[in-house]
């Protein structure tokens, strides 16, 4: 062998050096700090403590089957299959926030509803939604702040005041949305809520055309509401164990309503309801049939990733979309290492 | 005896060296991010591994029914078995990669979009801990994808720039050693 010249041996050492630094940079360990699900998940886990096994958010649930019976009315606003008059088989999951799996019911906390719903070609519709038509924040950055300004104190049990003020200098957003979740009711049962999309999408229907759109599900049974003076006296399981009683009864029923935003409306801040007279389009009615523990059903393996979606609709431009499926994904890939526990229904039930 | 590998080989060992690059830089770095840029290269991901998998598997059949050009004769023979079970590790890397990926979306109950009415079907059941398992795998077998490929390229640079004994321009465009003792007119010909 020659030997070799000094421009050769830097050649061969810097392009493998070269290509690795590029590595290093693309996967975020060098250069400008980048906020993946990662680090949202750890956020999440600061805040609710640790409990391998669990969904990192909104811990606590329970699984249901049902079906969408659509009118066909939705079918003008998207070309999904699912808004052809018909019904479409359901499953989802009830849940209350935060990480706690065994979290008492009694709390002013967002009730949840998330669901899948298929289509006969076997496409999948993911839903996630709240009991609120806003969210506390707007951007994946300010939810990490508040999930680590909002970190109870072991000690009392609630947030640090002057971390939680210096935060809510910084995040009107936070604030109006604390002062609409103290004065909204709140339902005293899964079974009576609304649920929101939180986020906008994009309807596009057969024509190609494309609408931003929220929407909600509105229920059939009356609104009764749990006193907040007196959440200390509500059961731990109450909203669990009251959805299955009621489901013993018969099933329960949501409207599904689609509301079309106007220009000018905002479409990529979750903070921000649109006003009332927007036009609303119902587009059928989702029931429930059947709820049960989680470890016997079939929404605790699954994550509930708003960003999956039909042809026929698409993604907004809010920057929650892609946090909410980053934040997901982390969350599932570290319970799905873990051994899952019994949920707060089964081990009431003794079903583990 | 061929001093080159056919021209399929060389075409398919380039292009899928760059959409490999792309698609190891496109994994890492949607992990780092939960911002726009998350939802747009999740969506890239599927479909370039799914090219890539129909690209390895043409290339293989190609790679099993033609002859690679020898290594040099002087090289050590530890040196040679080296070589060829990197090779091995690299065509596993670029078989496995896809397919851990299409069973692990399977097993975590996921649709496996190429497109935005296109979707494979599940390749293993629903599972949480095999999503788990496959999870994880999938992204230790890219590190160690992305580490064979730093090696490749730099025992190729070394064959290239130190060694110069040919073995790199068998993977290459240009007039092989071989061919150079040939007159311009058969070589354009």
């Amino acid at each position: 062998m020659k030997h070799p010249r000094p421009a050769a041996i830097a050649a061969v050492v810097a392009a493998p050096a070269a290509l690795a630094v590029a590595f290093a940079w693309a996967g975020g360990w060098i250069g400008p700090k980048r906020l993946g699900g990662g680090a949202i998940a750890d956020a999440l886990e600061y805040n609710g403590g640790s409990h391998p096994g669990y969904r990192r958010a909104h811990a606590k649930g329970l699984c249901f089957t049902g079906v969408f019976e659509a009118n066909g009315a939705g079918a003008s606003l998207s070309r999904a299959a699912v808004f052809e008059a018909g019904s479409y088989p359901v499953f989802g999951r009830f849940s209350t926030a935060g990480g706690d799996p065994f979290a008492t019911d009694g709390r002013n906390v967002f009730h949840a509803m998330a669901l899948q719903i298929t289509s006969p070609e076997g496409e999948i519709w993911r839903l996630a939604m709240d009991h609120t038509p806003i969210f506390p924040v707007a951007t994946p950055q300010a939810f990490v702040e508040l999930q680590r300004a909002s970190r109870p104190d072991p000690a009392t049990g609630k947030p640090d005041p002057a971390v939680m003020k210096d935060y809510l200098s910084r995040h009107p957003e936070t604030k109006a949305y604390q002062d609409y979740i103290a004065a909204a009711p709140l339902p005293d049962s899964f079974a009576n809520g609304t649920y929101y999309s939180i986020n906008a999408f994009r309807f596009i229907d057969s024509a190609g055309e494309a609408r931003a759109v929220r929407w909600s599900f509105e229920p059939e049974t009356p609104l009764t509401v749990l006193d907040k003076q007196r959440l200390k006296e509500v059961p731990t399981d109450h909203l669990f164990d009251d959805m299955r009683e009621r489901l013993t009864h018969g099933p329960v029923r949501w409207r599904m309503k689609i509301v079309v935003a106007a220009p000018g409306d905002p479409k990529s801040d979750a903070t921000i309801a649109w006003p009332s007279d927007r036009r609303t389009v119902e587009t059928g009615v989702l029931r429930i049939d059947r709820a049960g523990p989680e470890e016997a059903g079939l929404c605790r393996d699954v994550t509930f990733d708003p960003t999956i979606l039909p042809a026929g609709i698409g993604l907004s431009d809010d920057p929650l979309l892609p946090a909410r499926s980053a934040a997901y994904s982390s969350s599932f890939r570290r319970r799905a290492v873990e051994t899952p526990g019994p949920s707060a229904v089964g081990k009431s039930l003794g079903a583990h | 005896m061929p001093t080159r590998f056919p021209l399929t080989i060389r075409l398919l060992h380039w292009g899928m060296a760059v959409l490999i690059l792309a698609m190891l830089f496109v994994g890492v770095g949607m992990l780092s991010t939960a911002g726009p840029a998350y939802a747009a290269l999740l969506s890239l991901h599927r479909p370039l591994g799914a090219a890539l998998f129909i690209l390895v598997v043409i290339r293989l059949t190609i790679r099993l029914q033609t002859r690679a050009p020898p290594l040099p004769e002087d090289m050590p023979s530890l040196q040679k078995a080296v070589a060829k079970g990197s090779h091995v590790l690299l065509y596993a890397a670029m078989i496995a990669m896809p397919l851990i990926g299409w069973a692990m979306l399977s097993a975590g109950g996921y649709p496996v979009k190429l497109g935005p009415s296109f979707s494979l079907p599940p390749l293993v059941p629903q599972d949480l801990q095999l999503f788990g398992l496959l999870r994880t795998a999938h992204t230790l077998t890219a590190f160690a994808f992305f580490a064979l490929i730093l090696g490749h390229l730099s025992a190729a640079l070394i064959h290239a720039f130190i060694r110069r004994d040919g073995v790199f321009s068998a993977m290459g465009f240009g007039r092989s050693r071989a061919k150079s003792s040939l007159s311009s007119s058969e070589v354009d010909g």
